[in-house]
């Protein structure tokens, strides 16, 4: 691989974009493609469409000999709006499963370093801090408050960033009422996952947290390419 | 069966960012060559994907198998900074019983070694 190629792929990893590299293993250029581009006509699209969607690195075969696609995707990150009891079980849950977390709590009495020991943790407004996360589709967004003046800045702005997963805590009859507050076109708030996670009969916040990181790995490995 | 590499498997759990680091070595004017895991079979210590860089004095960060063949990596990086041509290596146990012992090498692995040039 030449140093610019090599360069200009290190650029997409620091600004947190997709790419894959195409390397002919037999020796020859090294191609790299950006997510986003167009990839009708290249004989290699579905292969690197299908690296594009599971992340996967992978050896194929080609008509011009072995190819190594080199997947390269911004790891996954989980933003939970509130330090709440489920933030505090899905924090772990979610570091174990790969995805960096983070905690966004304006209540100070909630968030506490003693509360989330090693997890990245705002005390601040969604509002103050969320711009400057660069909320991307590799993020997802868990709004856990129930209160409207924490929640509801984070979900239009995670459905505005388009995070693969934006999910909300509440029954139906909260969210009904939370549709009617905020305002974004109506696919963009079907987009919102509420009763938030996989229906898994959960009671306790352990169990509600189990069934928020289901959704949220579902959406990331199901997303479309 | 093929294993698959992970979603970012560019920092391994040292921390070190070898993509990054294959770049700066570079600009330092250093010969590269970069080490990436291709295939694996079986129960081999890392995905595929996986990156190792070498420099010419032998330097090296990243892991392709978790220290079982880096040191033939390494070695066969040399040659790949002196003439410039990419080679595919694999490595393998000869020995059928390594897979009952549970050698953390059990498997077999490619290895593509190529330089940055």
């Amino acid at each position: 691989m030449d140093l610019a190629t090599l360069a200009a792929l290190n650029a997409e990893r620091a600004a947190r974009r997709a790419a894959v590299l195409v390397t002919p293993l037999a020796g020859g250029p090294v191609r790299l493609v950006r997510g986003g581009d167009d990839l009708a006509g290249d004989p290699l699209g579905p292969a690197i469409g299908e690296a594009f969607r599971s992340g996967r690195s992978a050896t194929i075969a080609t008509e011009a000999g072995e190819m190594f696609l080199t997947a390269s995707l911004p790891p996954p990150r989980l933003v939970l709006i509130g330090a709440v009891h489920i933030s505090q079980a899905l924090a772990p849950i979610a570091a174990i499963a790969g995805f960096d977390t983070v905690v966004v709590d304006p209540r100070t009495a909630f968030a506490t370093p003693e509360r989330f020991a090693g997890v990245t943790l705002h005390a601040e407004w969604p509002e103050d801090v969320l711009p400057g996360l660069g909320l991307d589709p590799y993020t997802a967004l868990a709004a856990l408050t129930h209160d409207p003046k924490i929640d509801d800045f984070a979900l239009t702005h995670a459905l505005e960033r388009g995070c693969f997963y934006v999910g909300a805590l509440g029954s139906r009859k909260t969210h009904a009422r939370r549709l009617e507050r905020l305002t974004a076109s109506p696919e963009a708030l079907s987009r919102i996952e509420a009763p938030i996670g996989l229906d898994i009969g959960a009671v306790s916040p352990a169990e509600i947290a189990v069934s928020v990181i289901a959704s949220v790995i579902a959406a990331l490995r199901r997303r479309p390419a | 069966m093929t294993e698959t590499g992970t979603v970012n498997s560019a920092v391994p759990a040292s921390g070190v960012d070898v993509l990054a680091l294959a770049e700066s070595w570079r600009r330092e004017g250093r010969g590269v060559a970069l080490a990436t895991v291709i295939e694996t079979w079986g129960s081999a210590p890392r995905p595929v994907g996986s990156h190792l860089v070498i420099d010419a004095d032998g330097n090296f960060e990243g892991s392709v198998s978790g220290g079982c063949v880096e040191g033939a990596v390494v070695a066969e990086a040399a040659e790949v900074i002196a003439d410039g041509a990419p080679r595919v290596l694999e490595f393998g146990v000869a020995d059928e019983t390594a897979w009952r012992v549970g050698l953390s090498c059990g498997g077999r692995i490619r290895v593509h070694v190529a330089p940055v040039a």
